[in-house]
């Protein structure tokens, strides 16, 4: 099987799925330039009209993919930066999430926005947003979150197929690693379905974009101390596979939950009440959130460097639920 | 004079009075509530309407905005589905989903109005661009108020359409008035036809209250974008004889007295009808066309009345393809 980085994983399932389907077509700034290298090609093989290049315009282009799909188009909208959906924020959340449901569904909206999470390089508070968590919150939308190129392929082309609007949320972070991809144009990743990514006994993990690899590192150290972490990846953050993490939870009786966004309303936060609402019973040991604190993210290299998720710090986590002890806690509350 | 057509008048009358007979009745509905929640009309507003409407081919697109119920009305739209929706019911067009403000009838290319001023100018430019990438030869109309011509999106819009050539006609729908606040005093040109200048296309401004005016020059807004020369800007100088809304508090009422008595003068419908008589169409016919339209009107609220309201569950389809969960318990989270 070729090896292959995660960003030529999006550059295939483009390729792929707009050799596949002539409706497929891609919109988005500096496209034809192929910046980042997810367009490789692209305009040789499919010409200018379908690798549309757009005018720094984000409300402009959001709204027209919208009003494509509804016509039977199938757009990939390349939003380049997460944070640049802001200006479109009207499009996305009153038009592209909400047209299928107030026309009683006479309209469909099979479009794809992907959003890289551009967070740990210094491009400070604007450009490094992880604004998932906002949009998991707006019914209508369907997120994807991949952490390797295998999944970031299947997830993508499972995006373009759907017919609902998809938001493809890709960790810059993420965009060199490389691995094996099978050379198969109909190789799918279902939406919608969570990934056992280590098996374990003692605690779940659940872990979202490049805090999956950080986490599978700390389940790695932690096995030398004689801890068994499971490691759970949920790929698709709406549907959340919430069957997964709480089969996981009720053999291993404690979580931590590993996102990069923001602390207050993160997809952590999501999670955790889940497990508190269903599996509280299995529960041996308090939810911890190992989040980004709820400051902006700063220039400063070392000032930022700190605030994500690392291995270290989901170490931590673990070793605190793993050492609770819930008499000793109940007698304390008690005190 | 225009040249007559006895068949594209009587159906352009007959919209105009089925709009204005429609809403008549549906806001007296509102004023007593058996049709629940903000009513925005557009009486006064059906010459623009229609003459635009009726320069499209029933396959072409349209997008609208929340003064909702004219534009699906004018693209030919049936009564029963849109009064039902108005009343929130299970056989409402869009399944009591929608309401006044987000009427949509897909099969007579009424892809949905739009109630945050300005959002649907993109979604008319995305249908536009569909066509052209799909190669055949459908045009959208884009209905907008000036109040939107004030928004971002419309000069996204617009320069998305000029730079791609696209086939869309927007109809710039002035009444004169964004809610309360007149027009005049939030924008620094006179017309917002003037604004096409920026986009290198051709804006024209045309007497809204003459609906063949209307759709005279939208026919030729229509020709050009079908001919793939791209984008018009028509801008129909009209009023609305209502407030703002129905239903919405006192605070939307303004003493517009004097001017509102000059443009009753100048009814579209009332202007029509007495050209239509002067081409020697029999008055009676025209009385024949208007009992129609009232009964037509009487029958869709009596079909939206003995409705069912829909399902609770209803409440969960149409979020995605397939339905959302519903909730397990009302502690459960689903």
């Amino acid at each position: 099987m070729p090896r292959k980085s995660f960003l030529e994983a999006v550059r295939d399932a483009q390729f792929e799925e707009m050799k596949r389907d002539p409706h497929v077509f891609m919109m988005g700034e500096d496209l034809t330039t192929n910046l980042f290298g997810a367009t490789t090609g692209f305009v040789e093989a499919f010409g200018k009209e379908r690798v549309r290049n757009t005018p720094i315009s984000e409300a402009g282009f959001i709204g027209a993919a919208a009003g494509a799909a509804m016509v039977g188009m199938r757009p990939i909208v390349d939003v380049t930066i997460a944070s640049f959906i802001y200006p479109a924020m009207d499009q996305l959340i009153s038009i592209v999430s909400k047209s299928r449901y107030l026309y009683g569904g006479q309209a469909r909206l099979p479009l794809v926005l992907r959003l890289s999470l551009f967070y740990g390089n210094s491009t400070a508070a604007q450009h490094s947003d992880r604004p998932y968590p906002m949009l998991m919150a707006v019914p209508g939308l369907k997120v994807i979150i991949p952490s390797n190129p295998l999944d970031m392929k299947g997830l993508l082309k499972s995006a373009v197929r759907d017919d609902d609007p998809v938001l493809c949320f890709e960790d810059a972070g993420l965009w060199s690693t490389k691995m094996e991809i099978p050379d198969d144009e109909d190789f799918l990743v279902p939406l919608g379905r969570a990934t056992v990514s280590r098996e374990g006994r003692d605690v779940t993990v659940v872990a979202l974009a490049a805090c999956v690899a950080q986490s599978l590192a700390a389940a790695a150290d932690l096995a030398k101390e004689g801890v068994s972490v499971e490691v759970i990846d949920p790929r698709t953050l709406v549907p959340l596979d919430a069957e997964t993490i709480l089969r996981s939870v009720r053999k291993t009786g404690r979580l931590v939950v590993v996102d990069p966004a923001h602390r207050t309303c993160s997809a952590a936060s999501e999670i955790a009440a889940l497990v508190a609402e269903r599996a509280f019973g299995a529960l041996r040991a308090p939810v911890l959130r190992v989040t980004t604190p709820d400051t902006h993210i700063p220039f400063s290299p070392p000032l930022e460097a700190r605030l994500f998720p690392s291995k270290s710090r989901i170490a931590e986590a673990i070793r605190r639920v793993v050492g609770f002890d819930l008499g000793d806690s109940r007698r304390s509350a008690g005190a | 004079m225009a040249h007559f057509d006895g068949e594209l008048w009587r159906e352009i009358y007959r919209r105009m009075v089925r709009i204005r007979t429609f809403e008549d009745e549906a806001s007296r509905l509102a004023s007593k509530g058996e049709i629940p929640g903000a009513l925005h009309t557009a009486a006064g507003q059906e010459g623009e309407i229609v003459g635009a409407c009726m320069a499209l081919r029933p396959d072409d697109y349209m997008v609208g905005n929340h003064r909702s119920h004219g534009h699906p009305i004018g693209k030919g739209a049936a009564l029963r589905p849109l009064m039902a929706e108005l009343f929130g019911k299970q056989t409402g067009v869009c399944h009591g989903k929608g309401g006044s403000m987000h009427l949509a009838d897909f099969s007579v290319g009424s892809l949905g109005e739009t109630s945050i001023v300005g959002s649907g100018m993109p979604v008319a430019v995305g249908a536009a661009l569909g066509s052209k990438l799909k190669g055949n030869d459908r045009v959208t109309l884009c209905f907008f108020g000036d109040g939107a011509s004030n928004e971002g999106t419309f000069h996204e819009s617009l320069n998305l359409a000029a730079i791609w050539s696209l086939p869309v006609i927007f109809l710039c729908e002035n009444n004169g008035y964004g809610a309360t606040t007149p027009a005049s005093t939030v924008m620094s040109v006179a017309n917002v036809a003037d604004r096409a200048k920026a986009y290198a296309i051709p804006g024209a401004i045309v007497d809204g209250q003459d609906a063949i005016a209307v759709y005279e020059r939208v026919l030729q807004a229509v020709d050009r974008a079908r001919r793939g020369e791209g984008p018009t800007l028509v801008e129909a100088k009209t009023y609305r004889y209502a407030d703002h809304a129905v239903n919405l508090g006192p605070g939307f009422a303004i003493d517009r007295g004097h001017e509102l008595a000059q443009w009753r003068r100048r009814d579209p419908i009332a202007l029509f009808r007495a050209r239509m008589i002067e081409a020697a169409i029999e008055e009676e016919e025209l009385a024949r066309i208007e009992a129609e339209v009232a009964a037509s009107v009487a029958d869709a609220v009596e079909f939206a009345r003995s409705s069912p309201f829909p399902s609770y569950e209803e409440a969960f389809d149409d979020v995605f393809g397939e339905r959302v969960p519903l909730p397990q318990s009302p502690l459960a989270c689903g």
